[in-house]
């Protein structure tokens, strides 16, 4: 299994451009890490229904009604780069 | 006489409801021991200007002078851990990434901090978005254990814990996700807490494994970190997994419960060292003698809670930091080629080392192929965690456990391999896995003179239970 694992690739997935270095640390650590994990594969986990939350929680709906969010200047101000109250960002569309 | 900055929270309440002091000298007595301690400890990321301070706790003596009634926090200096945002006050995360980040809200438990008159002293330092167990993940620079400055103070919420054993703060909140408040509580020798899961607002915390979190008090005596527990928690609309639990009480129990305590034998094996097994196993007599019960126990999925965990939190860390794209806010590099390029380099330049890695490991276990083989399976054997600790509980109703294998490490002692930090999380993770409340409370010293804590853990929704236990121990 965690000789399948390609650390180029899953950053990619992750939108993060590792360095040289750090993919080859990575593969290294973390083929290390799933190797560990790999245990968990001795658990009999037959009929054994996976907890998403501690709680028995399900979904918690408000009413459909509008309420005032973030004022427009709020909302903007930790924005890298803005413009005519828009964050701007490189084209997305050729 | 000690220091108005030495004293408990419950303490300096008296002092002041009796007149013998105010919140202004309390203040200047926190300030003093900032300038005194700071340089060498580095609990803080930010510390709000002094007058501004001054101004805030002068303001809540004017009221209680008034004869106008004063919040349960009565103008004491609280620290917070900078993951939890600060309407108008920098909140980092640990992390370069939210270097200039200045939230536009309050996080709910920040309101209710306000709403009690508690005054906001700072920012404290941790592991970049609460990943790790030593504050050494800081892009801040580490903090320095105030027990041995050669030292760590635990991690993620170890600013908030040096800072409350320095005397910089009277009361301090962190967050838990994996041990996070109660390890550092017990490497610096105070008392910290995680609640039951849901019942305190995670709205405006910095969102790590989200069915992990939760944020909780620190503080140097149970029953402050129990005021502190009551004025944060409670139910919130903008946290839907926001529990309606009946509230604790921040008041001293009148007859402390009897309790039957629960000591799991898997947890006092190999790997646990000498010095903390004595103190444990010294506490543990000690409550015997008090009139609890000892119960020998079994949790058998011990073994498996490690890969659990990090196979859960990784994984929802993934989808949790997806968010930093430098888009809306946080670091964007400059000049990006495309948008594609802005992603892949903010990300790359914004954030550190073990965040990194957690990210990748948490998105190849959730990516399709791997992901019934390794996060469900988690999820599972979760369950079945679950049901050790319910199963447990039948016989007993507190579990008495060390909260880590050693006491303080060194500074750069365990950085250069991510497995072996990890493991040290052992006894603290479970009860994130299980949700179930958990309390680290100061069980005397290793012969070294590090500080040790002994972990009580309590059934769903029995945080009270937790308190009781602590009375016993308290100094």
């Amino acid at each position: 299994m965690s000789d399948q694992f390609d650390v180029r690739y899953v950053a990619q997935l992750a939108r993060l451009a590792l360095s040289e270095d750090e993919v080859t640390k990575f593969q290294g650590q973390l083929g290390h890490i799933l190797s560990y994990v790999e245990q968990l594969k001795e658990v009999d986990v037959t009929g054994v229904e996976p907890t998403a939350h501690a709680q028995q929680v399900t979904n918690v709906f408000r009413a459909d009604a509008s309420r005032p969010g973030l004022e427009h200047a709020a909302a903007l101000a930790n924005a890298p780069r803005a413009a005519n109250g828009l964050i701007v960002v490189p084209k997305v569309i050729e | 006489m000690s220091k108005l900055a030495e004293k408990t929270a419950t303490e300096l309440k008296g002092l002041l409801h009796s007149g013998a002091t105010s919140c202004v000298e309390i203040m200047q007595s926190v300030l003093a021991e900032i300038r005194a301690r700071e340089s060498d400890v580095h609990a803080f990321i930010t510390v709000r200007d002094e007058s501004e301070v001054l101004k805030d706790a002068a303001e809540v003596d004017a009221r209680r002078q008034r004869g106008e009634s004063v919040g349960a926090l009565a103008g004491l200096p609280i620290a917070l851990k900078d993951n939890i945002c600060t309407l108008g006050l920098r909140t980092t995360a640990g992390s370069r990434m939210l270097e200039k980040y200045v939230p536009p809200y309050d996080a709910t438990v920040v309101k209710r901090v306000r709403g009690a008159d508690g005054i906001i002293i700072g920012k404290t330092n941790m592991d970049e978005f609460s990943m790790g167990s030593s504050t050494e993940n800081s892009a801040y620079g580490p903090t320095r254990n105030p027990r041995d400055l050669s030292r760590v103070p635990g991690g993620t919420s170890g600013g908030s814990a040096a800072a409350v054993a320095a005397n910089m703060a009277i009361l301090a909140l962190g967050s838990d996700t994996g041990g996070s408040i109660r390890q550092p509580a017990s490497f610096c020798g105070v008392v910290g807490m995680k609640p039951t899961y849901g019942r305190v607002s995670r709205f405006g915390l910095i969102a790590y494994g989200s069915s992990l979190d939760q944020i909780g008090p620190i503080a140097r005596s149970v029953e402050d970190a129990a005021l502190l527990l009551s004025v944060i928690s409670g139910h919130d609309a903008n946290d839907s997994t926001s529990l309606n639990l009946p509230a604790i009480t921040s008041e001293a129990p009148a007859q402390a419960r009897k309790l039957r305590i629960g000591v799991p034998k898997e947890y006092f094996g190999e790997g646990l060292s000498g010095e903390v097994r004595g103190a444990i196993e010294a506490s543990i007599a000690q409550m015997q003698r008090e009139g609890h019960t000892l119960v020998d126990i079994s949790l058998p999925h011990t073994k498996y809670a490690i890969p659990t965990y990090y196979l859960i939190a990784c994984a929802e860390a993934s989808a949790n930091l997806a968010r930093y794209d430098g888009v809306r806010y946080g670091h964007r590099v400059a000049d990006p080629a495309d948008l594609l390029d802005m992603y892949a380099r903010s990300r790359e330049t914004g954030l550190g080392e073990e965040v990194k890695r957690r990210i990748v490991l948490g998105t190849f276990t959730l990516s399709a192929g791997y992901s019934e083989a390794y996060y469900l399976r988690a999820q599972k054997v979760r369950t079945l965690i679950r049901r050790d600790f319910e199963q447990a509980f039948e016989q007993c109703d507190l579990i008495a456990s060390p909260v880590a294998p050693t006491t303080a490490f060194k500074l750069g002692e365990k950085t250069s391999d991510p497995l072996a930090m990890y493991l040290g999380d052992i006894y603290s993770v479970t009860a994130n896995l299980t949700g179930l409340p958990a309390l680290s409370a100061p069980a005397g010293h290793a012969p070294d003179g590090l500080p040790v804590g002994i972990q009580f853990t309590a059934r769903s929704a029995d945080d009270a239970a937790l308190f009781h236990s602590g009375h016993t121990l308290s100094q």
